[in-house]
């Protein structure tokens, strides 16, 4: 029996009079991969910093005990932990390019770790910084070393961090969301490199919100919410028969093929009104668009009906979001055109087009961003609504109700409010105008899993309410899965196939539906 | 970190480089709305007999080569040098508002040319610009105000044309015209608004060079005519007597450069409570 990499007991981190973690003990053995998986606020992140003495000005962090690579990290100095960092253990976080410096190439992101932990002798540090960005499967290498951030994709980066971690050859890699911004097929490729890592004896510890992810590599998961730990385990255990209810509740939250027609909030069957196939709402017919001759969006034609969900997966830069600024005619397409009720819609002066307007609404995936910073909640919510001014102050209490949101929500700011509660400001605004389109680009990507579940609850009553039809654009297969009946798949600004959810989720045709398919991190098979 | 940022710092009093120029502006306040406070005297009243009395006694600052009390001059003498500062102050905001959002606002073609003539005309110096529309238009307190703000508008407009970037790509002005707001109505209740956040600032420091334009074209013999009492007038006409009575210069010298100076601190100390706090 080995001793324990790191092994901390009552880990306790407090800012100020704020305990953000309270109590977490936990060990992780050479060659194995525990996850930490909570909601934002759990404590997760917090937890892996303090591990490497990292928690940051104004902390306090306590232990019962405290034993990093076997020595007692409770009397570490400044320069204890020094060391200790990219040597003994690497550090991955979630967003590479501010993780990265802007500044300095790949190479020297790499190079500097090989210097401050003497890897390898100066002469062969050039050699050996191409050898780690092969091995993190970085193609070209030699093209990449010199390039900086921002000339690489978000997956790159991800791997330039990976390569900078395991430079020295740690014992242990500690990864925070390692790929929470990616793509799904370019997050199967990250979580492959660090399995690859764990079979070649290197020790993980993982801090993801996703359970998938998780479920894909670790050995044993922690399920901490409120600085706590409320459930630990095997992972397969954990996940197939949870024994604490968060656990349970946190997994009946994950929006798949499975919870098609389910409440997610409750679990309980949903029944909604069938779409109305004969009434057309929303026509595009071989839209294009480029920005500076790169084309954007490529031919794309599709059409919405009363009361349809339609779906529309890719990964970053397949035009999703350019599709949905055409359809909410915020773009002229450069050629073919939307109808809106058989109506022009595109190609027109913004005139002739603005008492149409509040047919299509729009649901972003930032709602913070599309308020206007000085409005208060009951501000926002009456700006689209076109009633005397009498009547507006009623109508605002009611579509908050609607959303589920108190009536003292209307005189508050939207920054004093957390993420679901804003995206439920962003639906209420957007019903205001009883719009017959609801444009969706991403509302639930920045949220929690289990407030994401509402407010896809949320916008399924809505639906079923008022018949809305909705363009439901979403990076994640799952969410489109549980809401969407048709689905347009785009890659490079072409759909490559189009059809109904379950054909084209469970029986892909195209190759590329069927890797980005087959990329989808699942719950319950977890890698052997 | 959030708990780390949230945590409200401790009450705490200002200390005493905040106190004293707020303090010493609310002199000027007072001298500027009602100087017979400060002093009894009168800024125009001669006395030939008493001519270059040194500081105390009846004329705690001494008079000048009319024998004219030099306090009464320097406390009225706020009135002009501070109008003439805070309304070419106005006049350069306004106009640097309007140019900066039609510039922000504008086609492309039209924003490259307005944008190189703003980056063309803060090249010259402020006093230098000021000096050469007064020579077009010649001299007189009015035309003084006119050439100080339109040397400043530069500053003002190459700000407000930044921020104007950034609105108007903004989600809140996408989702209004989802909205079906006119274009207008966007402007006038989202785009302006959210622009003019730097200004209070801004402003706040660009006053204390306006003070120092004004002063400095009045001592040139632009602005205000004697006997007015204004201090780059005051200056001016005290310089042939800097050898036999150095307070009738350095008393309205002081005057500029503690307004000034005062001004400057209290904008970046305004300056420094904006950036702390996130918008």
């Amino acid at each position: 029996m080995t001793s324990p990499l790191l092994d901390v007991r009552e880990l306790r981190v407090g800012f100020g009079p704020a305990e953000v973690v309270r109590g977490v003990s936990l060990s992780v053995e050479p060659g194995e991969c525990v996850a930490i998986v909570g909601e934002s606020g759990s404590g997760k992140s917090v937890t892996a910093r303090a591990l490497l003495g990292l928690a940051g000005p104004g902390s306090a962090v306590r232990a019962a005990s405290f034993h990093v690579a076997g020595r007692d990290a409770l009397a570490f100095t400044p320069a204890d932990w020094r060391r200790l960092r990219g040597g003994f253990a690497g550090l991955v976080l979630q967003d590479a390019l501010v993780s990265l410096d802007p500044l300095r190439t790949a190479a020297a992101e790499i190079a500097e770790v090989l210097a401050v932990h003497d890897v390898v002798p100066r002469a062969r540090r050039a050699g050996r910084v191409l050898e780690l960005l092969d091995a993190v499967g970085v193609p070209e290498p030699a093209l990449r070393a010199g390039q900086r951030p921002h000339q690489l994709s978000g997956g790159l980066r991800q791997r330039v961090l990976i390569a900078s971690a395991i430079a020295a050859d740690p014992a242990l890699i500690i990864a925070d969301e390692p790929t929470t911004a990616l793509d799904v097929t370019v997050q199967a490729q990250i979580l492959r490199l660090l399995a690859e890592r764990k079979a070649a004896g290197t020790a993980l510890l993982l801090i993801s919100h996703d359970l998938a992810v998780v479920a894909a590599v670790a050995d044993r998961v922690l399920v901490m919410k409120d600085g706590r730990v409320v459930e630990e385990g095997p992972v397969r255990q954990v996940l197939a028969a949870p024994a604490h209810d968060y656990t349970r509740t946190l997994l009946a939250a994950v929006p798949s093929a499975a919870s098609r027609g389910t409440r997610l909030t409750t679990g309980t069957p949903r029944t909604r009104p069938a779409p109305n196939l004969s009434g057309q709402v929303l026509a595009a017919t071989a839209l294009s668009h480029s920005y500076d001759r790169r084309p954007a969006v490529a031919e794309v034609s599709f059409t919405l009906h009363e009361g349809e969900t339609l779906g529309v997966v890719g990964e970053s830069g397949s035009g999703k979001s350019t599709l949905a600024r055409l359809a909410l005619a915020l773009l002229e397409p450069a050629h073919g055109r939307v109808a809106l009720h058989q109506r022009q819609w595109s190609n027109q002066p913004e005139r002739a087009r603005r008492p149409l307007r509040h047919r299509v609404q729009l649901i972003s995936q930032n709602p913070l961003d599309s308020f206007d910073p000085r409005h208060t909640v009951g501000r926002l919510v009456a700006e689209p609504l076109r009633l005397p001014a009498g009547e507006r102050r009623e109508r605002v209490l009611d579509l908050l109700e609607r959303v589920g949101l108190p009536p003292g929500t209307a005189g508050r700011h939207p920054r004093e409010l957390s993420g679901g509660q804003r995206q439920r400001v962003a639906i209420a605004r957007a019903l205001g105008p009883r719009p017959d389109v609801l444009v969706c680009d991403e509302p639930v990507s920045a949220l929690d899993v289990s407030v994401q579940a509402q407010v896809l609850d949320l916008l399924a009553d809505v639906q079923a309410e008022y018949g809305t039809a909705m363009v439901f654009i979403s990076h994640d297969l799952g969410v489109v899965h549980h809401v969407a009946d048709r689905v347009l798949v785009m890659k490079d600004g072409r759909v490559v196939e189009e059809g109904d959810v379950e054909d084209v989720f469970i029986r892909p045709r195209h190759p590329y539906t069927r890797a980005l398919v087959a990329a989808v991190p699942r719950l319950g098979v977890p890698a052997a | 970190m959030s708990a780390l940022t949230r945590n409200a710092p401790p009450l705490r009093i200002p200390p005493v480089a905040v106190l004293l120029p707020v303090a010493f502006l609310a002199l000027l306040g007072v001298a500027v709305a009602a100087p017979g406070l400060l002093t009894a005297a009168d800024p125009l009243a001669a006395d030939p007999l008493a001519a270059l009395a040194p500081p105390g006694g009846a004329h705690w600052l001494g008079t000048d080569h009319l024998g004219r009390d030099v306090l009464a001059r320097v406390v009225h003498g706020a009135r002009h040098s501070i109008s003439i500062g805070v309304a070419a102050t106005a006049l350069a905001v306004t106009g640097g508002v309007l140019l900066g959002l039609a510039a922000g606002l504008s086609p492309r073609w039209l924003e490259e040319t307005l944008t190189r003539a703003f980056d063309v005309l803060s090249t010259l110096p402020e006093l230098l610009l000021a000096l050469l529309v007064v020579a077009i238009i010649g001299p007189g307190t009015g035309n003084v105000i006119l050439a100080i703000a339109v040397a400043q508008i530069p500053n003002y407009a190459r700000v407000i044309r930044a921020q104007t970037f950034v609105v108007r790509r903004s989600g809140y002005v996408e989702q209004a015209v989802t909205f079906g707001r006119p274009r207008a109505a966007i402007i006038a209740g989202h785009v302006l608004p959210n622009v003019l956040g730097p200004i209070p600032v801004l402003a706040t420091i660009g006053l204390g060079t306006a003070i120092i334009a004004g002063s400095g074209l009045s001592f040139l013999g632009m602005g205000p005519q004697p006997p007015a009492a204004e201090w780059g007038a005051m200056l001016s006409e005290a310089r042939n007597y800097l050898r036999v009575a150095w307070w009738e210069a350095v008393f309205p010298g002081l005057a500029i450069t503690l307004t000034v100076v005062c001004l400057t601190v209290a904008g970046r100390r305004l300056q420094r409570r904006f950036e702390g706090r996130t918008p």
